[in-house]
């Protein structure tokens, strides 16, 4: 990104601001300054982490292995989607998404520290380096996952919605998944359960465009939302870049399903700079100019940095120093995960069985586990 | 002791669950309003109401998913497959997510769901309604695989099934629902992961769950009337967590054993247990290792001949016989 340390130095001229001012919106005018900073500031700290894990990534560790295998899927350019959603988020509201986790779980308050050592396979990672970037959760942040199979999680989140209207809670479950995921069956199975029983869920699509290598104009008939049409939802669409649009969009749905127990679908565009995943070599599909256009045009940070100022909410000396702490923070998560100890083989059989891991309340009996 | 069918057992152990505990509730396809497919949960619906006892749409992977996810926050589902043949449709939200949720989330969260219905060939229904996919559940750890051969273990065997804290997978069988055996009225759970011997005998073990249970215990009595010939039939009951010490135990003390198991051959539960048998118990065996397995093809259509594709009576008393040559 930028060569210097300082946020005002990714604003790009051509930042652009959208003649609909959302700002305006009631659920956005009634922020507070403190509030529309942290939005920002959880913005930049999704970016930065999601930066520094890319090298670590990249780099090797000191003995010559790899800091984190498997796929890493970043969320970089998506940052106003998981935030902007998971700030309408009150107490009897829950998550769930796919395998591009990392903002959604930053989004809804987890630590760094573990999510940067669950890349690294450390057992003080957030699932004890047993699930890696795909697999993030946090029950105690009604954050359900972190999953790995496209549209896999969506019957899941629908079951969230079942589980909150069966206890009499008023909430609702955001299920959130990608463009490519609303082509998979589970997906649409879940839709008509969930408006066949009248479910508090919102179905967020993430339309970055590609389902990993494959433009919607090529894997999708029609408009993504609008297949929600044929289940009787009710669906909406807004552009992703900016996070007061995707707040004044998202409070009406997330209102529909607390107050009306109903579902709905919404689409919200936005764009990730980076491949599918990192291992992507990313240059069969898309051009450069493309990547650079919504970079330099649309980048929600930039979009957002670019709100505050003139808002006067925010100045240069304070945007620079929230992204020097964004920095140390993700630096910090990463010494942590790199000082921290790898599971034993001892730990590959435990979290296995809930008996297991609770012996003294075991009621079978046998074998478990085999050799 | 009552006399009630293994269908009625089953009823009495959700129904009794139901009471029990408000977080459990039934799905399914047709167990409400049309009484239950195969009518294991009939009259849930008018005892529990609507909320308990739930219709859902032909969308395995919908309610089942649904199933799972409501579970994570409590809930204890109870999800009948009219067949669990139709599990292929739903496999990646029973051995994906039920399956893996609580390692992959570091412990953090349990899928307490149980998800049951007949798994078995024999009624004509061809190869796509005739699955046993007992092995290939089990396969997965993470979860535990239950097959009840009679109405008393299916009646205990539930009700610990849904009072557990893991994914539950229970195989029924169609052809058994309507058979009759002694259920207490008293209130009884029976653990899972414990095998119980049907039949005490001396000359050779049978190891064996779920129909093949009933097929072996009426072959044995005619191998020890017409042939002399003492058989042990061990019912496994739930294959994980499996009993071996059980199995371990009655081969050591008859030294033949026999595996019988409506499964396809190639890598099935009787695999397993040949490969354990001769690992732990070599130098008991006194030969090698017998199996009777369903004839390895995909379920044939023709009546007749799909009997003789299974394991029988009398396929089991041949192969006791070729064990004991």
């Amino acid at each position: 990104m930028s060569k210097k340390p300082s946020a005002i130095a990714d604003i790009k001229a051509e930042s652009a601001v959208k003649a609909t001012d959302y700002a305006l919106a009631p659920i956005n005018a009634a922020l507070s300054s403190t509030q529309r900073i942290e939005l920002y500031r959880t913005m930049i700290r999704i970016r930065r982490f999601e930066e520094r894990s890319l090298r670590a990534y990249q780099g090797k560790n000191p003995s010559g292995g790899t800091n984190i295998g498997g796929f890493l899927h970043l969320y970089i350019g998506q940052e106003a989607v998981a935030v902007g959603c998971c700030s309408l988020m009150g107490k009897n509201d829950h998550v769930i998404t796919a395998y591009r986790d990392h903002g959604h779980a930053i989004a809804v308050g987890m630590d760094t520290k573990p999510l940067m050592a669950e890349l690294y396979g450390k057992i003080t990672g957030c699932s004890k380096g047993k699930g890696g970037s795909m697999h993030y959760f946090a029950p105690d942040k009604n954050f359900w996952g972190g999953h790995g199979i496209v549209g896999g999680q969506i019957p899941l989140g629908t079951g969230l919605a079942y589980a909150l209207k069966y206890q009499g809670k008023k909430g609702a479950a955001m299920a959130f998944m990608g463009d490519g995921a609303v082509n998979q069956g589970a997906v649409h199975e879940a839709y008509n359960l969930a408006s066949l029983w009248n479910l508090p869920v919102v179905f967020v699509i993430e339309n970055n465009g590609y389902s990993m290598g494959t433009s919607q104009a090529r894997s999708s008939a029609g408009q993504l939302a609008k297949r929600a049409e044929g289940y009787n939802m009710t669906w909406g669409q807004c552009d992703g870049h900016d996070v007061y649009e995707v707040r004044a969009l998202m409070d009406k749905h997330l209102t529909l399903a607390r107050e009306q127990s109903r579902p709905s679908t919404v689409e919200i565009d936005t764009y990730r700079y980076r491949g599918h995943s990192v291992a992507d070599p990313d240059n069969t599909y898309r051009t450069k100019t493309e990547i650079e256009e919504y970079r330099n045009k649309k980048d929600p940070i930039q979009v957002s940095l670019h709100k505050l100022l003139a808002e006067g909410v925010l100045t240069e000396t304070l945007a620079d120093q929230i992204d020097a702490e964004a920095r140390a923070e993700a630096e910090s998560a990463a010494e942590f995960a790199d000082a921290s100890p790898y599971p034993t083989p001892d730990d590959i059989q435990k979290d296995v069985y809930w008996e297991s891991d609770h012996p003294a309340q075991r009621k079978s009996e046998g074998r478990l586990f085999f050799d | 002791m009552p006399q009630i069918t293994y269908r009625e057992a089953i009823r009495h152990a959700l129904a009794e669950e139901l009471t029990r505990d408000p977080n459990v509730v039934v799905m399914g396809e047709e167990v409400a309003q049309f009484n239950g497919a195969y009518k294991v949960t009939d009259g849930l619906l008018a005892t529990f109401g609507p909320t308990r006892i739930v219709d859902t749409p032909i969308s395995e992977a919908g309610f089942i998913g649904l199933g799972v996810g409501a579970s994570m926050l409590g809930i204890r589902p109870v999800m009948e497959l009219m067949f669990w043949s139709f599990y292929s449709v739903a496999f990646d939200q029973i051995l994906n997510n039920a399956a893996n949720v609580r390692y992959m989330s570091g412990g953090q969260i349990n899928c307490p769901i149980v998800i049951r219905g007949p798994a078995n060939g024999g009624t004509n229904v061809g190869a796509t309604h005739s699955h046993t996919p007992e092995n290939v559940l089990a396969n997965h750890p993470g979860v535990k695989v239950v097959v009840p051969a009679t109405a008393y273990d299916a009646k205990g065997l539930l009700k610990s099934a849904i009072r557990d804290n893991d994914p539950v997978f229970f195989l029924e069988n169609t052809i058994l629902y309507g058979d009759k055996g002694e259920v207490p009225e008293a209130e009884y759970v029976i653990p899972l992961g414990k095998a119980d011997i049907k039949r005490v005998g001396a000359d050779l073990t049978i190891v064996t769950y779920g129909r093949c249970v009933i097929h072996s215990l009426k072959a044995a009595e005619v191998l020890e009337k017409d042939h002399g010939i003492s058989v042990e039939v061990v019912d496994l009951r739930t294959i994980r967590p499996l009993d071996f010490d059980t199995v371990l135990a009655s081969v050591k003390k008859t030294n033949r054993v026999l595996i019988v198991e409506e499964q396809k051959p190639f890598a099935s539960v009787g695999t397993q247990l040949a490969y354990m048998i001769q690992r732990e118990a070599f130098d008991d065996l006194d030969g090698p290792i017998h199996r009777l397995a369903t004839i390895d093809a995909p379920a044939i259509y023709s009546p007749p001949v799909e009997t003789e594709q299974l394991p029988n009576p009398g396929r089991v008393i041949k192969a006791v016989l070729a064990a004991m040559a």
